[in-house]
């Protein structure tokens, strides 16, 4: 039996105005399990608490009620008294007779009675109170980084920065991801290479971070802090610490018609490749789809040129095991394929390209050098017709596009536009928009200048029809705002093709039990306030993962997510919250609906050998909760049809007792 | 008191994020509604089993609601989608049984919508004192 | 009449006892009567040869007693299935109740099972024995002269009427031709007891389940029901053992027992079949499956191993609880 004292505060008149509150001390006094019943003006007070402290000892009480203001106002500092008394803090409850009695009503009577009765209920509750220890689990000081795209590389440093160890996974060669792949960026049109590479050497030199280059994530176990992750490096075939980087291997190497993906297949690249010239790490990788001497022993001149030897035709997949405190996912996106879009005739004609196509072609270190020329017939393009939302804000076309904004697309498109206009002042180009949307700072004036000082011919209406036509691609579309159907001769046509989240991340989404939307875009702990967290404790993320995302958003978002995960590493120990869910293993049945529910992957099974009556074993499935991960919402105590689920501070005996009280 | 008029007796769970802190809203407003309705707090909306329903029914309370954040808003991110289906399931087969549909309710209130709060318990008190004492749920040893 | 005989399913099971597929049989025994059947585990062909029937009375589902018994004897366990209990097999899977490993599921056709009242109603009691094996069932009781012939069709139990499904959707040999899955009128009950107004509706509730002696036999048969200890066995969780003094705590069982199973009943009707009470025990799980089925699409428990139930499933597009009532009022 519990020895409960009850403390009823006047909070001045907030409370005493319109309850009773020696009336409602003293009807409490009589409730099984209470001992001593007092009230005071205001218990918030030194005094008041102090006058708690007193009645603990005093009167050995095992359980507190305050009945008080909202436990969103005081919980926490009447907790402290307990804690200070020398009770355990999860001993107290309050009965809630301010913001959702005295304050809502008028008569002194109904208040005093409604006063009484939430007094009961926390009466009732607290006679079933159990000390509670809120877990402890050690934190590993080191965090991962999945992704070395800007997000990425944003992220490490800052981590880094701060003084812990990152490790930065990436499936391609090397670090940099799509950014590496731009010209210039909007709005201030500096040229992305001149402001990533740095970075990328930062990465590179920093002592506190290791590059996982052409690595994936294959396993991820554990829970936050305490992440046991399995990283797959695939064989590169050229020994990683021994390369010089020097290319005298690609220059030699005598399969050269490799379509090269980092100028998206517009030009051809060697089997052994650097996939351009800043990489990070500068290491030769191995194509081994296209290598002769891996797929039937014939070649070997790379071994041959290689002056520091570093070619290992027999190299294997690695798997490094390593623990890790923190894991932040930065998989980042994709165009979509255009091959659904026949409307556009993207798979017929060499000169419809995509928008990242577009940045190759105008790039100096591109396929075509620099100069902005038509990849069928290498001429210079005089009219280029550039189409907005391709696959983007598309209700109807679900099957090949998507339904959201992709964001950067209007941006990005001005940009090509006003650098066209800028280089080549003979060229004639428009662009068809369903909107404009270029909210951000100078992204509006961004637009406008290449609408108003460079001439950019805008057009509201889409492109209905591409047809390839002799040089010619034939342009059907309208204008809306004319209200006419227009025909243009392009020599070129640039399709903003819609970005999706990578596919790696689908898989890694279900490695980290972190949870995604239809779109395969990460989900946030909260959309407004948690923004770079995964509702999965210790997982974070940056950049477009979680939705697209331009440069600067990216890089602040990566940021904010080092920022959390700094606040992570810098903790010795994670105090858990103890009010989590426990199951009770004589009652589970091991039928998993707990797990369906908890959306934080708290939840996993073992194998438990249990005796039986007649003096037999068996061995039954239980649940088991992990306390560090459980954030105690409950939902897993509801859809448990045994019972063994429960939630402590919450449990069922408890809430039921507090059902009856009021309802006595 | 008046000794004649009825007054139902109203069990809400509300949630600790949205709910509890919404009507904590209405007492900062002074928004006023019945001294009938009981606030039981608890972490989610998803923690309200329906046995504790069944169990305030039982006990003699006349109507039930259970107030939870928007859908979207959840703090736990999905705990109100599963209230959402199980109270929908369950509402479905009290009204199956010839319990008055009226009696049961959920309820999105957010922690800024202390008026909505009000307007809603307002509201249900009178629904269910409408319909009289709850006769077909009750359990009569646990009378007074 | 079924169509697999007694003697086919018993050379079945000693071929594979005999050639060490399995070690012991699933089946069914007769209990005082003919009619009373029951399910049993066989250790031995001479113990089949002893006590296994099949006969128009087995209707019990046995899938649920391999979750006590897969894994107690040495090899595996046969258990011969009807179409219906391998829904509950494939359910109690997807819920890890018993492993797959220990088990040797035979499928059988069923050709629907009698309902022994609705034979009462016919012959009457003093039921002294019933033959099975001819197209019409031969009825001889203490009172009449000769047996009464009773065609199946006209005793046939009221979840066979309502078949849902011919089809087997999990065995590893399977007895006779693949059947399909059923377009049945299940619904049409609980659609009328919708329509009619709230108070004949409570009336119709009143009068069956304040019939309950909460005998518990609807728990104990149904296979959704496996907890290692039942909420209302459990003391602590202040619902356990009440007998059902008032016309509550019944309710109060029932509407948790079927929101406890909501999502995962197959809908195989032995709540039903071994109530000593005829309550129509199943027009609760029923409406809960009519009303996921509406709610949140078709979904039938057991019809495939792994499938996530609707109840610890969600869309952030389902429909609001208020609007339930809504719909109905606006169909209706």
């Amino acid at each position: 039996m519990q020895r409960i004292g009850v403390f009823v505060c006047w909070c001045g008149s907030n409370i005493a105005g319109t309850v009773d509150v020696k009336a409602v001390a003293e009807a409490l006094k009589n409730e099984p399990g209470v001992v001593f019943s007092t009230d005071y003006q205001y218990m918030c007070s030194q005094a008041g608490q102090d006058m708690i402290k007193e009645a603990v000892k005093e009167h050995n009480l095992t359980g507190i009620v305050v009945c008080s203001c909202s436990p969103r106002m005081h919980e926490a500092t009447f907790r402290k008294t307990a804690a200070a008394a020398g009770l355990n803090p999860y001993m107290v409850e309050i009965a809630n007779i301010r913001e959702q009695c005295s304050w809502v009503h008028k008569d002194m009577m109904t208040g005093t009675e409604k006063a009484v009765i939430l007094g009961k209920a926390a009466v009732a509750k607290v006679n079933l109170n159990t000390p509670l220890t809120p877990g402890e689990s050690p934190v590993t000081k080191r965090a991962l980084v999945i992704g070395g795209g800007i997000a990425g590389i944003q992220t490490a440093l800052d981590i880094a920065d701060a003084g812990f160890p990152v490790d930065i996974v990436e499936k391609k060669p090397t670090i940099g991801g799509k950014m590496a792949q731009l010209d210039k960026t909007f709005p201030t049109l500096d040229c992305a290479a001149c402001i990533l590479t740095p970075k990328m050497v930062d990465v590179a030199q920093n002592e506190n971070i290791r590059i996982f280059s052409y690595s994936e994530v294959t396993e991820v176990s554990g829970f936050v802090g305490n992440f046991d992750v399995t990283i797959k490096k695939k064989a590169r075939y050229v020994k990683e610490d021994v390369c010089t980087g020097c290319g005298a291997c690609l220059e030699k190497c005598p399969m050269k018609k490799v379509p090269n993906e980092f100028n998206l297949g517009m030009d051809n690249r060697s089997a052994i490749y650097i996939p351009f010239a800043q990489a990070v790490p500068k290491v030769a990788t191995i194509d081994p789809n296209a290598c002769n001497m891996l797929k039937n022993g014939k070649c070997g001149v790379c071994a041959k040129v290689c002056a520091a030897g570093a070619i290992d035709y027999t190299q294997k997949d690695e798997f490094i095991q390593e623990k890790y405190g923190a894991i932040v996912v930065a998989t980042g996106f994709n165009p979509i394929s255009m091959d659904k879009f026949d409307e556009f005739a993207y798979s017929q004609s060499k000169d419809v390209i995509t928008s990242l196509e577009f940045e190759r072609l105008t790039n100096a270190a591109g396929p075509s050098a620099g100069k902005l020329l038509r990849p069928s017939d290498g001429k210079h393009p005089h009219t280029i017709v550039f189409v907005q939302c391709v696959g983007s804000r598309c209700d109807a076309c679900a099957e090949k596009g998507k339904e959201y904004c992709s964001k950067i697309c209007c941006m990005y498109t001005a940009k090509h536009a006003m650098l066209t206009r800028d280089k080549y002042p003979d060229t004639e180009v428009y662009v068809f928009y369903i909107d404009v949307r270029t909210p951000g700072k100078n992204f509006d004036e961004f637009y406008r200048r290449a609408v108003e000082e460079y001439g950019v011919k805008y057009i509201k209406g889409m492109v209905g029809k591409v047809t390839p036509e002799g040089d010619k691609l034939k342009v059907q579309a309208s204008d809306l705002i004319a209200n006419k159907q227009l025909h243009i001769d392009a020599d070129l046509v640039v399709l903003a093709a819609a970005i999706e989240p990578d596919q790696s991340a689908r898989p890694l989404a279900t490695m980290l039990t972190a949870s995604m939307d239809t779109n395969d875009f990460f989900t946030e702990a909260h959309p407004k306030l948690r923004p770079v967290e995964s509702p999965t404790a210790g997982v974070f993320l940056s950049g477009a993962c979680q939705g697209p995302k331009d440069i600067p958003e990216t890089v602040s978002q990566a940021g904010a997510a080092a920022s959390k995960v700094i606040g992570l590493l810098a903790k010795d120990k994670l105090t858990g919250n103890p009010c989590v869910a426990g199951s009770n293993e004589l009652m589970c049945n091991g039928c998993s609906s707990c797990a369906n529910v908890c959306p934080y992957g708290a939840i996993s099974y073992e194998e438990k050998e249990f005796r039986m009556p007649d003096r037999t074993t068996k061995v039954r499935r239980v649940a088991v909760v992990n306390p560090a991960v459980c954030q105690g919402c409950g939902a897993c105590t509801v859809a448990c049809p045994s019972g063994a689920m429960d939630l402590k501070g919450f449990a069922n005996s408890q809430i039921m007792a507090e059902v009856d009280a009021i309802c006595k | 008191m008046q000794v004649n008029e009825y007054k139902p007796l109203i069990v809400a769970f509300c949630c600790n994020w949205c709910s509890y802190a919404g009507a904590d809203l209405a007492g900062n407003n002074r928004l006023a509604y019945p001294a009938e309705v009981k606030i039981i707090r608890v972490p989610c909306s998803c923690r309200v089993n329906p046995m504790f329903i069944l169990r305030a029914f039982q006990r003699g309370a006349d109507g039930v609601i259970i107030c939870g954040c928007h859908p979207g808003d959840c703090h736990y991110t999905s705990g109100n989608y599963y209230t959402r289906r199980r109270m929908a399931a369950l509402f479905s087969m009290l009204d199956y049984l010839g319990i008055e549909k009226e009696r049961t309710r959920v309820e999105w209130v957010s922690a800024a919508e202390g008026a909505k709060f009000a307007a809603t318990m307002n509201d249900f008190v009178q629904t269910v004192a409408a319909l009289g004492e709850n006769k077909r749920l009750e359990d009569l040893r646990c009378k007074k | 009449m079924q169509k697999v005989t007694r003697e086919q399913l018993l050379n079945k099971a000693s071929e594979l006892l005999s050639n060490g597929t399995v070690s012991c049989v699933l089946g069914w025994a007769a209990g005082e009567f003919d009619y009373d059947v029951t399910p049993k585990m066989f250790n031995c062909v001479e113990e089949l040869n002893a006590g296994f029937v099949f006969n128009d009375f087995c209707g019990a589902n046995v899938s649920k007693y391999l979750v006590a018994r897969a894994g107690k004897c040495e090899g595996k366990i046969l258990v011969f299935l009807k179409p219906c209990d391998t829904y509950s097999f494939n359910q109690l899977l997807t819920e890890h109740r018993f492993d797959r490993e220990k088990v040797y599921a035979v499928g059988i056709p069923c050709e629907g099972m009698a309902d022994i009242a609705k034979v009462k109603a016919v012959c009457g009691d003093g039921i002294s024995s019933i033959d099975t094996t001819g197209e019409d069932m031969k009825v001889t009781t203490l009172y009449a002269d000769a047996p009464v012939s009773v065609a199946a069709a006209d005793v046939l139990a009221e979840r066979c009427i309502n078949c849902k499904s011919k089809k087997h959707v999990a065995y590893d040999e399977l007895m006779g031709e693949e059947g399909d899955v059923i377009d049945s009128a299940r619904f049409d009950e609980v659609a009328r007891l919708e329509a009619m107004s709230p108070d004949e509706r409570f009336a119709f509730w009143q009068n069956e389940l304040s019939r309950c002696i909460r005998c518990n036999a609807c728990r104990d048969a149904c296979p959704a029901c496996t907890c290692e200890k039942c909420v209302f066995d459990n003391p602590n969780s202040g619902v356990e053992n009440k007998s059902p003094a008032n016309s509550f705590e019944e309710k109060l069982f029932h509407i948790i027992r079927a929101f406890h199973v909501a999502g995962r009943c197959t809908d195989c009707g032995e709540c039903s079949r071994v109530c000593p009470q005829n309550i129509p025990l199943h027009l609760l799980n029923r409406k809960f499956i009519k009303d996921i089925n509406e709610f949140y699409g078709d979904y039938q428990a057991g019809a495939e191993v792994g499938s996530r139930a609707p109840l610890v499933n969600y869309t952030t597009e389902d429909l609001e609880p208020g609007e339930v009532f809504d719909r109905r009022d606006n169909n209706a």
